[in-house]
Formats: C-alpha cells, structure tokens, sequence
C-alpha cells in the first residue's frame, strides 16, 4: 500500500496529514509526504494499486473528525475554489479518473481541519486525530500482513 | 439606451484570487474593474533585516507557479549590488533552471487554463473527458519541467537551491544527461502544440500596445538584458523606477504599474516574441513562421500560440545548455558583507519581474521592492476589457461574461504574485 500524506506544516491544522506521516515513521511505516499539486499527485501514484491519501479537509463537521472515502467509487464532495490555488487533491482524482488512471484503490483519509492560520499549531483536536488515524492505519499494515480485512473502510 | 453588468464573482482557471466588474451603457463600456481583494501580502517588508542571502528562498515564496522568477531577479539584483559576477557556467545553469519554469508554467496554462476558453469547456477536468490526449500531454510536459526544477532546485515547489554567487548544489553530466529524451520528446510535442494552437478561432481584436521586455544582444531573453519596448525605451535595470510608477486604485489590492507620462503597457509572451523575434532558436522561429505569426502579434488571445512558440524556444534551450555543460570546480562563490544597492529585471514566464534590494555593511536587507510581471498588465487588461466588451454589447449575457473572462486568461495572470481569482460581473444600463 502507498501512503501519500499532503499538507503545509506552516498553516495550523493543514499540518494532518504530515503530521500523520511523522507519526506513521516512528512507527516504522513508509510514506510519501506530497504537496497535493494534481501533476506531481498523478506522478506520484502512478503504477500503485493500492493508495491512501491523507490530508485535511472541510467539511463542515468539528475539527479533528476522521473522514473516509473510496475515491476508486465515488467523486469527493466539490471543492470552493477555482482558481488555480484549488488545484488540489480533488482535481487530481476526478482528472485521473477522466483519463484512467485512477489507482485500482483509492482511499482518502480527511481529518477536518478549522484553523489554517498562518504560522499557528495544529489544534489539540487535531493532533488526537493525527494519533488515532495513524494507529488505524499502523492497524491495517499489521492486518494486512496477516490478510485480514482492512481497518479503514 | 439599454445598460447592463458583466459580473463574473470568481473568475476560474487563473492563478490566485480576484473578480471583474463590466458596466455597459448601450454601446459604450462605462466602467471596468479587476478587483483584486486578496490581501496585500507584505513580501517586500518580512525581507527587512534578514540577511541577503535569505532573499532568493524567502521571495521565491511569493509564488508556486514562478518561484524561479522570484530567486533570479533576487540573485542578479544582490549580485549586482555586490560587484559578483558568477561563472559563466552557472549562468547557463540559471537559464537551464528558468528553462524548466517557462516549461513548467506555459504548458499549465496553454492546456489546462487557456485551453478549455477555447475549445468551449467549463474546466480541465470537462475538457479531460473528449480530450484525454492533450491532457497527458500537457501533464508529461509539465513533468518534464518539474523534473528541470527538481534537480537544479531541489524540488518542484519553492526549490531551495538558487543561492547569490551559485547554487548549493549542482547536477552531475549524467543526471542532466538523463533529461534529454523527455526533452526531444517536449521539443517535438511544442512543434506540435504550436501547430495545433494556429487552428484555434481567434476574436478578431487588435490593440496598440507598448510591448515592454527584456532584450539581449545574442538570446532570448530570461535573465539578462536591457529593458526596450516599442516606443523607444531602452534602458538598464537600474533606471527601472525612473520610468515606472506604480499606483494605487481603490478597487484593487494590487498595484498597477504605468509607464510615466504614457500609461499601460504590456509585458510577457507577445512582447517578448514582438521584440525578440529574431533571436528565437531556428526551430521556434520556423515554428511560429509556419502558424502564420510574425512580430508584432497585436492579438491578445493569440498569445496562447505564441506561448506555445516560447515552449519550443525553452525545449531548444534546455537541451543546448545540457549538450554544451561541464560542472563548475564550484557550485557557488563566496560573497561579501558589504553595503550596496542592486536591481535586476528578469522574465518570468508572464513577463518581466523587477527587484531591487538595498542592503548595510553587515548585508541585511534595509529595502526591498518587488514589481510582479501581473501588476505591471493589470492596467492593459482593463484596458483591453475595455476596448474588447464593446464589441460584446449585443451578445448574450452568459457568451459575453464568457469572452470577458477568456480576455482575461489572455495574460495568465498570476493575481497570487500581484498582492494575489477572478469574479466577474458586466452591468448593462439603459440610457
């Protein structure tokens, strides 16, 4: 499985998903850490079978909830932005998908995120999010070496 | 007389945020704004008191899509305040790292802004479904771009590499050797691009307008040159300020740039191309020759053929830099502490970038000022709206809101550099 973890650890809770990948190393777990620019995303997933894609998200539900899609199965809910500043993970699944080459599984992990200030912490929300994710995660990998059923969805 | 509003609240496909006010009075367009309302982001004051050699990584974060603009004109301003001059080796190094940003950016925004406008998709990702083909191509171009910057820069975004006097770290002859293939295969799929671009349908709008660029005595121009247009100037990067002003206008966070006494101009893809035609290599010349364009292109939406013709131009250079390269004994010189003042003018990929620092004896920063390529073609864009919604009275709302926004695409506006997406909203009144 290939764990790509997006995020800016300068912008409060956008940290999650590298947040996550710190995590996941200590717990001796490989991951890419990616910007979520759609080019690069395509690059990076290209020939997997297999990804979870970790970043924070908006919602609308309270920060540091653990959102779950199949991305392989279904659109991810629209994105605001246009511009260019909203090219993010969204576009890069749905331009995949138009062009076929959607990863055969695709899984995003979102954890809500509320606060994207400039130089601020990740929320104390957030950073449980960050630990119980990654021990869902940490749970699959050790699943998975015995076969069993995946953990995350 | 019937009056109307072309209002688009969140212009797609450019990078950053913004909106468009049209006002239409019968035949006349009484007012147009481009409202630029994302915070002003005070590059130009967190470079005070840092050390010179922090300002190519700082002021390269201005932007995602063009940070190497941002460490070039950083680099020749402090080098020049300096008295450094580098080796010519890593000059051409600096071309081949500006080579993979125009590359980077240009296939961005032919295939995935400017594209949909003319082939009448709403997004990328609509235009995906019936044209997979040039979407994979546009995304292996870019790759390939990504791939120039990642190992002059570091990485794709914000590379860390660029330094005063050098860079950090310089690629082996194997590692640029091993770009060439991608890069004769960008070369030939650019031929291609700008041969497809020619048979796009083309508003028929024309405008007089002083193209500004950089020109060089012997290359197309990236990081060196004076500055010319075609109204006579000609002057060095340090005389910048005397000819430029910026103002302020209430509805925009963004400062528009005027030429003193004259007013708007133009800067990017058609100036450059209208004054430095011939010092385009063989192949983008024959390139552009054989899509019918030649200097001046007075077209605004042709610029996506002439950007094509400029990715010919930076495929042609990257693989003569690489033919011709030897790594330097030395990455990087070392620099001085001393106080100076330095200005530099270098071409981004949407036109020319302007930097000047000004530093004490211990090299920090007392003054910076920046002037983005987008600030400079704010006011030309309301000007060509201007002109261009006039022939657009008698169209339908939803066809005329349309054109205006391709209009605006035209210049690839980077608003994220100029302060920082784009509404647009026409009024029509009955007078």
């Amino acid at each position: 499985m290939l764990i790509l973890c997006c995020g800016n650890p300068d912008r409060g809770d956008d940290a999650a998903g590298i947040l996550v990948a710190e995590r996941l190393k200590e717990l001796s777990i490989d991951t890419q850490v990616c910007t979520g620019e759609p080019s690069v995303l395509l690059q990076q997933w290209d020939g997997a079978h297999d990804v979870l894609l970790i970043d924070a998200v908006v919602t609308g539900s309270p920060a540091g909830t653990i959102h779950v899609w199949n991305a392989s199965r279904t659109r991810l809910p629209p994105q605001p932005s246009e511009s260019t500043h909203g090219f993010g993970v969204a576009l890069a699944i749905e331009l995949a998908r138009k062009l076929g080459s959607l990863p055969e599984r695709l899984r995003v992990c979102g954890i809500e995120a509320g606060n994207f200030d400039l130089g601020a912490k990740p929320s104390a929300a957030i950073q449980k999010a960050v630990e119980d994710l990654a021990d869902r995660i940490a749970a699959e990998c050790s699943h998975q070496s015995q076969d069993s059923l995946p953990v995350l969805l | 007389m019937t009056a109307r509003t072309i209002q688009v609240e969140t212009l797609a496909r450019v990078e950053g945020e913004s909106s468009l006010y049209i006002k239409m009075a019968g035949e006349r367009v009484a007012d147009v704004k481009l409202k630029i309302y994302e915070p002003p982001r005070f590059f130009e004051a967190f470079l005070r008191g840092r050390h010179y050699s922090e300002a190519p990584d700082i002021a390269a974060r201005i932007c995602g899509i063009c940070p190497i603009a941002y460490q070039m004109s950083a680099v020749h301003a402090i080098e020049r305040a300096l008295g450094v001059k580098p080796e010519p080796i890593i000059r051409l190094l600096r071309r081949l790292f500006y080579c993979g940003e125009w590359i980077e950016s240009h296939a961005l925004h032919i295939f995935m802004l400017h594209a949909p406008d003319f082939l009448g998709y709403a997004d990328l990702i609509a235009m995906a479904a019936d044209h997979r083909e040039l979407v994979e191509k546009a995304l292996r171009l870019k790759k390939i771009g990504n791939r120039i910057v990642s190992l002059l820069g570091g990485r794709e975004i914000h590379p860390i590499s660029a330094a005063v006097g050098g860079f950090y770290k310089v690629p082996t002859n194997a590692q640029l050797l091993a770009l060439v293939p991608d890069l004769e295969w960008a070369l030939q799929v650019s031929v291609e691009t700008v041969q497809w671009t020619k048979g796009l349908e083309f508003p028929s709008f024309e405008q007089d307008y002083e193209f500004v660029a950089l020109r060089h005595p012997d290359e197309y121009p990236l990081n060196e040159g004076r500055l010319v247009s075609n109204r006579g100037m000609d002057i060095d990067a340090a005389e910048y300020e005397d000819h430029f002003t910026e103002l302020h206008v209430k509805h925009s966070n963004a400062l528009q740039s005027v030429v003193r006494g004259r007013g708007s101009y133009l800067v990017g893809p058609l100036a450059r191309f209208s004054l430095n035609f011939e010092k385009l290599p063989k192949a983008a010349q024959e390139a552009a020759l054989s899509a019918g364009l030649k200097p001046p292109v007075k077209n605004p939406f042709r610029s996506i053929v002439v950007r094509a013709v400029e990715l010919v131009f930076a495929c042609s250079e990257a693989l003569r830099i690489i033919s011709e390269y030897e790594p330097p004994a030395v990455p990087r010189s070392d620099t001085p502490n001393r106080a100076g003042v330095g200005q530099a003018i270098t071409e981004a990929p949407r036109g020319i970038l302007y930097h000047r620092y000004a530093f004490n004896e211990r090299g920090l920063i007392l003054t910076a000022k920046i002037v983005p390529p987008t600030s400079q073609n704010l006011r030309r864009i309301e000007d060509d709206l201007r002109e261009y919604a006039t022939q657009l009275v008698a169209w339908p709302q939803a066809e005329a809101t349309w054109k205006c926004e391709q209009a605006v695409r035209n210049y690839d506006p980077c608003i994220s550099c100029a302060t920082h997406f784009l509404k647009v909203r026409i009024d029509r009144e009955t007078e």
